[in-house]
């Protein structure tokens, strides 16, 4: 066991933790922050995405000791404030969620790519969600969501008639 | 149970809305199964076979049962319950015999997953390897070994399958319709070709995860990632032989399902366990590993085609055999079997038809429904095939297409008539065809084949798929006024990322008159609290609970005037409602609001009357039947949804590489009640429908081994898979039993995408490829040798088909 301390979304956590135990594992089971999803658990899946000291990472392949010290965000950091923010608000508007279970890592994917590109192009959201997997939308909604987060969407997706 | 309301006055059906589910899910809030702690929960893991087949000489747990922290152990021999949907052909854990790879053998319950995971280890089995039957076609053979010597033992839904004991059929699915042999003296051609897909894994993001709690007096509680709550408990009561009302099953939200989740799972092996641990909440989440192997995929199928047609290009007669690859336990195969013969010439009219249909039992992870139920498979050799035969009688494909689509007046295979409001096939053809400009290049396209050197190649490919679901199916919808005149409305269809939630929000608020702010409809499901519903699966959601969330709004409505018009002192037939209050017509300063009747409508002088308001609704599937065991005939379709797929592809002749332009996606979706859900099943669909076009399959070795069970082995695709356009297109004929005129739409996106790849790549070099996926190198294969490939079962006799194609010219007819 190991004493560890880590600030998640602004706040000072303190655990006491087995050194096999992932940070996944430990957000989920033992802090209970349960928006960080586990799709795969070796780092396929991109679901577990969190930031941590601005990088973004997989959860399920950093072990929670390695975490000591670090700042955190998750995906219950997005709307702390008691309201969406406009990356969540667009994929609202856009059904960009269906499950909804790559959502939280999506949105923290997206979260790191706007810090570097507060504007990218459709190509560069298509490289930065790469690896982060969504079996129900086909990406194409969440694309159109982000481009309309960052104002780059004049057409809304209307559905046509023939 | 169309509504006649001019579009023009609606204000919520077919209009955007965003769904009711999202905020939940974007602020991480939204509950799985999956992030689930119950006090004094445990954790179960499994010990899997790594043999195809085998026979269990012994399992020795003395370790696992020692070691601190384990509650339970479970292995076969000691459960005596059989579990089945249409053949109860499964125990809960193997006995005696392992029948596939990744086959549950034993499990543990421990206080942790690590502990859990460090018993399943101990334990010790002893297996004597036998020679597992791999391809369904070797399963056939009379020397082959038995995968259920005792199926003529098992009980079976007889209404609707025919298991053959003493061999590896599970099921065999027959129709017949007119004279075939007759049809094809008759014809100018035949063409008679084989087309063969692999297994394919679902891929929900969650994988499967189940709490169950085996309380005192056999009350068990069930919290599972199910699609369908009350079929999974009645299955579950037949293992168990318990009643009906000791079992409750809860399904809070669901990471995906895709059909994969459908029926039942691991929960009668959570419950053993539970049970075992003295009531203790048990926790089994599988691995992405186990996902692929212990839990079901999508059965591989082998689709043989012979075709009589014309010299004017009509088709005359089709005869159609598929080999569906059940694995080693029948589960929806043998339903699958059944649904994709019945639709198995596709949206064309064939007036003279042979479908033999089998469920062939092999030792592989075992099949089951998934998105589509057989119709994707068989698809994509139906598609192709029309592809293949146009090209050898000198015809445009898709002019070959229109000129055999059901049109009204059409018979369907089984004896079905088309009518105008069934839907159009030709519409939808017609909308892909302008979409992707089939038939010509632009002045863009001939620039950019210039420029990249790529060749480009267009197709156009139709599809149909009706409910597959028996004559009775039922659901029902309650719809109760809270306090506020809000509303709240229960149901058991689940929504696991479809939408339909959203779109019956939207169909209640529509037929109340209020806004839909005022309308819930409660996420989680409950058997012990929510109405019946059979299943979540087929596309039948929308039109079915549609129909029942219209009744309970219209049953409430009934009940509220009743107790209004007492109030008010007046005939129902005076009042009228706005969002706020039921009013009288003709004098509407004399009202009363919902809110003052919501709970019950008070008098002045305390005098009270009416109570809380509640609305039903059920809707039961009007006017189906059983099919003739012998000849396939009757009538086993709800409602047909057609659609079409057009795709421009472009690919590098020297490498077999591609990349796909655009898709154009058609539907006659009936009436569009949200347009945003109908084009986010139609991507995502469709884009799923290319994951199995392009690189997804199960990879056996000659043992059964399988070698893929991981996303490193077994791609799916990526934001990078993309199309780089992508269209959504409605087509609305409205259907006339259908909420406000909706059909499903929810599995088709996904059908014949394959074939409208194999199609663009064979119009654009000519590569004849008869089996999917379609990876670059099989691509690069065709151009180059112009033959098939196989390596779905290394160096299976059979390869992936016996393909080359089989055109005779008939002499008779040349004058
Ligand atoms: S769960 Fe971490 S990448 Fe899949
Ligand atoms: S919304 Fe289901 S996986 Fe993305």
């Amino acid at each position: 066991m190991k004493r560890v301390q880590f600030t998640i979304n602004g706040d000072l956590y303190e655990r006491e933790i087995h050194e096999h135990r992932t940070l996944l594992h430990v957000l989920r089971e033992e802090i209970g922050l349960t928006g960080t999803k586990e799709g795969c658990g070796a780092g396929e899946c991109g679901a577990c995405t969190i930031i941590m000291n601005g990088v973004p990472i997989n959860a399920c392949l950093v072990l929670a000791v390695e975490a000591d010290g670090t700042e955190i965000e998750t995906v219950e950091g997005e709307s702390k404030s008691g309201r969406l923010s406009p990356v969540q608000e667009a994929f609202d508007r856009h059904h960009a969620v269906q499950c909804g279970f790559c959502t939280p890592g999506m949105l923290m994917t997206i979260k790191d790519l706007l810090q570097r590109y507060p504007k990218p192009s459709r190509e560069q959201i298509i490289e930065g969600i790469e690896g982060n997997f969504c079996r129900c939308t086909g990406y194409e909604q969440i694309i159109e969501a982000v481009l309309d987060a960052t104002g780059q969407l004049e057409e809304k997706g209307e559905i046509k008639h023939a | 149970m169309l509504e006649q309301i001019p579009a023009a006055e609606l204000r919520y059906v077919g209009k955007r809305t965003p769904r009711i589910d999202a905020k939940e899910k974007l602020t991480g809030q939204a509950t799985y199964v999956s992030d689930m702690v119950l006090s004094g929960m445990l954790y179960a893991r499994v010990k899997t076979s790594p043999h195809a087949r085998a026979r269990i000489v012994s399992i020795n747990t003395e370790k696992a049962r020692k070691l601190p922290g384990v509650r339970a152990v479970v292995i076969g021999e000691e459960l005596d319950y059989r579990v089945g949907l249409y053949v109860v052909d499964k125990a809960i854990l193997a006995r005696n015999e392992v029948r596939h790879y990744g086959e549950a053998v034993a499990a543990v319950a421990a206080d942790s997953i690590e502990i859990a995971q460090k018993a399943v280890d101990l334990i010790d089995v002893e297996y004597e390897v036998l020679k597992p039957v791999l391809h369904p076609l070797d399963a056939l053979k009379d020397d082959a070994p038995l995968v259920h010597p005792n199926l003529g033992e098992y009980d079976y839904m007889e209404a609707a399958f025919t298991p053959k004991p003493g061999t590896n059929i599970a099921n065999h699915t027959k129709l017949r319709k007119g004279d075939v042999e007759k049809a094809f003296e008759e014809a100018e051609w035949t063409i008679e070709r084989e087309y063969t897909n692999p297994s394919v894994q679902h891929v929900p993001m969650e994988t499967h995860v189940a709490i169950v709690k085996w309380g005192y007096d056999d009350e068990v509680t069930i919290w599972s990632s199910a699609q369908s709550p009350f079929t999974l408990r009645n299955l579950f009561c037949t293992a168990f032989r318990l009643p009906h009302r000791n079992v409750r099953v809860i399904v809070p939200h669901v990471g995906g399902g895709f059909g994969g989740k459908a029926g039942i799972g691991i929960e009668p092996l959570v419950a053993v366990l539970s049970k075992k641990a003295g009531g203790a909440p048990v926790k089994l989440t599988a691995t992405r590993e186990q996902e692929f192997s212990l839990l079901p995929c999508r059965s591989q199928l082998t689709y043989r085609i012979k075709t009589g047609v014309s010299k004017d290009g009509k088709i005359l007669g089709q005869k159609m055999t598929m080999y569906w690859d059940s694995g080693a336990y029948a589960d929806y195969a043998v339903n699958v079997t059944r649904a994709s013969g019945y639709s198995a010439g596709g949206p064309y009219e064939i007036p003279n038809a042979q479908v033999d249909a089998y469920t062939i039992y092999t030792n592989k992870p075992f099949g089951t429904a998934y998105r589509g139920f057989g119709h994707v498979e068989f698809h994509w050799g139906l598609e192709r095939h029309m592809d293949l035969i146009a090209r050898a009688i000198g015809m445009d494909p898709l002019e070959f297409r229109k000129r055999n689509a059901l049109r009204e007046g059409s018979t369907s295979l089984t004896g079905e008539k088309i009518r105008a409001n069934t839907g159009s096939i030709l519409k939808c053809l017609e909308a892909a065809e302008s979409a992707v400009g089939y038939g010509t290049l632009t002045e863009a396209e001939k620039a950019r084949q210039e420029k990249t050197g790529m060749k480009i190649g267009k197709a156009v490919v139709g599809l149909h798929k009706a409910p597959a679901m028996p004559p009775f199916t039922a659901t029902a919808v309650i719809l109760r006024m809270n306090e506020d005149s809000t509303v709240t409305a229960t149901l058991s269809l689940t929504d696991y990322g479809q939408g339909t939630y959203t779109s019956i929000a939207q169909m209640i608020a529509e037929r109340l008159g209020f806004p839909i702010q005022k309308v819930k409809i409660a996420f989680e499901s409950d058997t012990d609290h929510d109405p019946y519903d059979w299943q979540t699966v087929a596309s039948k959601g929308l039109l079915l609970s549609g129909n029942a969330a219209i009744l309970a709004a219209e049953d409430l409505l009934k009940n509220a005037y009743e107790i209004a018009a007492q109030a008010l002192r007046c005939q129902v037939v005076d009042l009228d409602h706005d969002a706020e209050k039921i009013f009288i017509r003709h004098h509407p300063e004399s009202s009363v609001t919902f809110r003052q009747l919501a709970i019950g409508y008070c008098y002045p002088n305390g005098n009270s009357i009416g109570g809380p308001l509640i609305g039903v609704g059920r809707y039961i599937a009007q006017g189906l039947t059983h099919l003739d065991k012998d000849t396939g005939q009757g009538l086993p379709a709800l409602d047909w949804t057609y659609g079409a797929h057009g795709m421009i592809v472009e690919v590098d002749e020297h490498t077999g590489e591609y990349n796909v332009l655009k898709v154009a996606s058609v539907f006659d979706v009936g009436k569009v009640i949200n347009p945003d859900a109908v084009r986010g099943q139609a991507i995502g669909g469709m884009l799923q429908g290319l994951g199995t076009a392009t690189c997804e399959g199960y990879i056996y070795d000659q043992e059964g081994h399988l070698l893929n069970p991981s996303f490193t082995d077994n791609k799916i695709p990526t934001a990078k898979d993309l199309p780089l356009e992508v269209e959504s297109i409605s087509v609305e004929t409205p259907q006339i039993d259908g909420p406000y005129g909706a059909r499903g739409v929810g599995e088709h996106s996904m059908i014949a995408v394959a074939a409208a790849l194999g199609n663009a790549l064979q119009n654009a070099t000519g590569a004849q490829i008869t089996h999917m996926p379609l990876r670059f190198e099989d691509v690069w294969r065709a151009i180059q040798r112009r033959e098939p490939v196989d390596n779905w079962i290394t160096k299976s006799p059979y390869g992936s088909c016996r393909s080359a194609p089989e055109v005779q010219r008939h002499q008779q007819q040349e004058c």
